[in-house]
């Protein structure tokens, strides 16, 4: 669907050349929902707005479905974007039209005549749950409902392909839920390919199937977001998972216990798919002469599977505990003894 | 009751030149609006990071809009006489009046275009870009109806400089009120004269005004 092949973005500045996006390579397959993540000047921006030609690449090719977009220009290329639709950060709606006005605009733009806009917006403006609405200006809206119109928006001209630009990081944390299941609800209900670029795990986490990590331009990691979570490789992305199973507290309250409990162990399961729906706790209990005491624990659902991560407080005999240890290793648990750094 | 305050004062008169005063100020807005929103535009565009950046475009167009903005007006009358009379075949009359009055507003204007465009957020003319849109798409949908109210409070203040270069323009024989006030009030040592004159004045202004903000505020959804 989508392929980026080698993709390189250098901008001149006034001391040199930055190289926004450096030898990017990624399949993103249709019906997908991709997630790009990284701080902020990672290149993610950059590279999004490459795939609609809003920057062309310096080297290497974009491709969607069949379009080389990094090399079409003039009226192939405003035909091409007609499909690939994008929703922003600040919304960035017309405040002059009204809602109804502003999701008609891309009609307006792909020569849609009159009574068929007219139509096709009432579906949008139900689709994305804004009934009533329609003769309202941007202005008498809360965040989440401009990104609401934002999307109906985008979706006016029948997209193949969405690409959401930092979409909930201007939202609280309850409209940008709702704002992600809208995003899950229009890809299984349209089958739209959507790209996303943000900040958030949580994000990646709530809707993404698959993600890839970006630091100083480069992708650095890239794959299924439970194998992510599962077995993070690079530090930047275990920072970003520890953003979802790792409340701030956490690393605090483990350092606490750890001075509190000099003689016990303190462990941290990780559970992924089906072993976090099997007993280990309570079967580690009844098989050892331990006491078991759970510190802190979490589940996050993400869109293959669930992942949850539980700290617990081990303490008993030495050769007990080893014994234990041995018996959750063995009960495909992810098992990892926290020490003093 | 009039009478006694302005004795002096021919009505019939008066409101000749009040109507030469307004004809001139409202064909010199409506042109002064459209070219000056062109020239805006030309300016906007072809500035940095814009639709059609473009060094020596920008650079001559600013040097342009510089130089008649900084000619005082009553030279500028005097410098388009020759312009004028070809144009036009006379420099006596309200028309005569109009060139200078235009070329003296628009550049004026024309910056004032340029910044409203500027206030635009950036990421609503990305938006548009993204969904396919031309730049004339651009143009007439997204930058006019988005700089609207600015530029409407922006041709209240040009007009109403405009009443005041009519009055100007009086000296060189285009008739309106600043003609009357001149000849007849100050030459003629007629106070009262030129008091009903300021007054009319006066109240043009007002008018222009308050039709200025009434649209300005009617169109502002923000």
């Amino acid at each position: 669907m989508i392929t980026i092949s080698d993709v390189k973005k250098v901008f001149k500045t006034k001391t040199g050349s930055l190289t926004a996006v450096d030898k990017v390579n990624l399949k993103i397959k249709e019906g997908e929902i991709f997630g790009v993540i990284g701080y902020s000047g990672a290149g993610k921006s950059t590279l999004i707005r490459m795939l609609n030609g809003l920057e062309q690449p310096s080297e290497g090719k974009v491709d969607i479905n069949g379009k080389l977009i990094s090399s079409i220009k003039g009226g192939d290329l405003r035909k091409a974007r007609q499909k690939i639709s994008m929703i922003f950060q600040h919304f960035n709606l017309l405040w002059s039209r009204t809602v109804s006005e502003n999701i008609s605009f891309p009609l307006e733009i792909a020569g849609v005549p009159k009574q068929e806009r007219q139509k096709r917006v009432n579906e949008l403006i139900e689709l994305v749950g804004l009934e009533g609405r329609g003769d309202a200006y941007p202005a008498q809206l809360s965040g989440g409902q401009k990104q609401r119109v934002g999307i109906a928006r985008a979706l006016a001209n029948d997209p193949e392909v969405l690409l959401c630009d930092e979409a909930t990081s201007a939202l609280d944390p309850q409209t940008t839920d709702s704002i992600l299941e809208l995003l899950v609800d229009i890809n299984k209900r349209l089958g739209l390919t959507i790209v996303l670029i943000t900040h958030e795990m949580h994000v990646i986490r709530k809707i993404c199937h698959r993600v890839a990590v970006m630091e100083g331009g480069k992708v650095v990691e890239l794959g299924n977001v439970l194998d992510v979570f599962k077995q993070p490789k690079e530090n930047i992305t275990k920072r970003f998972v520890q953003q979802v199973t790792e409340p701030e507290e956490t690393k605090d309250t483990i350092e606490h216990l750890l001075n509190e409990y000099q003689d016990g162990r303190v462990i941290k399961l990780t559970f992924v798919g089906e072993s976090a729906e099997q007993p280990v706790v309570t079967n580690l209990i009844r098989s050892f002469d331990l006491q078991v005491n759970i510190l802190q624990g979490k589940i996050s659902q993400t869109q293959n599977g669930a992942y949850g991560s539980l700290f617990i407080h081990l303490h008993g005999k030495q050769d007990e505990l080893d014994r234990a240890i041995e018996f959750l290793e063995a009960a495909s648990v992810g098992v990892e003894v926290i020490t003093h750094d | 009751m009039i009478e006694q305050i302005f004795p002096n004062v021919e009505w019939p008169m008066m409101w000749e030149a009040t109507y030469e005063t307004i004809y001139m100020t409202l064909i010199s807005v409506v042109i002064t609006f459209i070219l000056g929103i062109a020239l805006g535009l030309l300016l906007f565009l072809t500035s940095k990071g814009n639709l059609w950046e473009n060094k020596i475009v920008y650079a001559i167009t600013t040097a342009v809009v510089n130089i008649f903005r900084s000619i005082p007006f009553i030279i500028l009358i005097v410098l388009l006489i020759p312009f004028t009379r070809t144009l036009l075949g006379t420099i006596r009359g309200a028309d005569a009046a109009l060139p200078a009055l235009i070329i003296g507003a628009a550049p004026f204007y024309a910056r004032m275009v340029e910044i409203a465009l500027r206030e635009i957020d950036k990421g609503v003319i990305e938006a548009a870009r993204s969904m396919g849109a031309k730049v004339s798409t651009i143009v007439f949908k997204v930058l006019i109806p988005e700089s609207m109210p600015a530029l409407i409070s922006g041709i209240t203040v040009t007009a109403i400089a405009l009443v005041g270069y009519t009055a100007m323009a009086g000296v060189i024989g285009a008739g309106g009120l600043g003609n009357l006030a001149f000849l007849d009030g100050f030459q003629r040592s007629r106070d009262d004269v030129t008091l009903a004159a300021t007054i009319i004045i006066l109240i043009i202004v007002f008018i222009i005004q308050f039709i200025g903000d009434f649209f300005t505020n009617k169109l502002d959804k923000r």
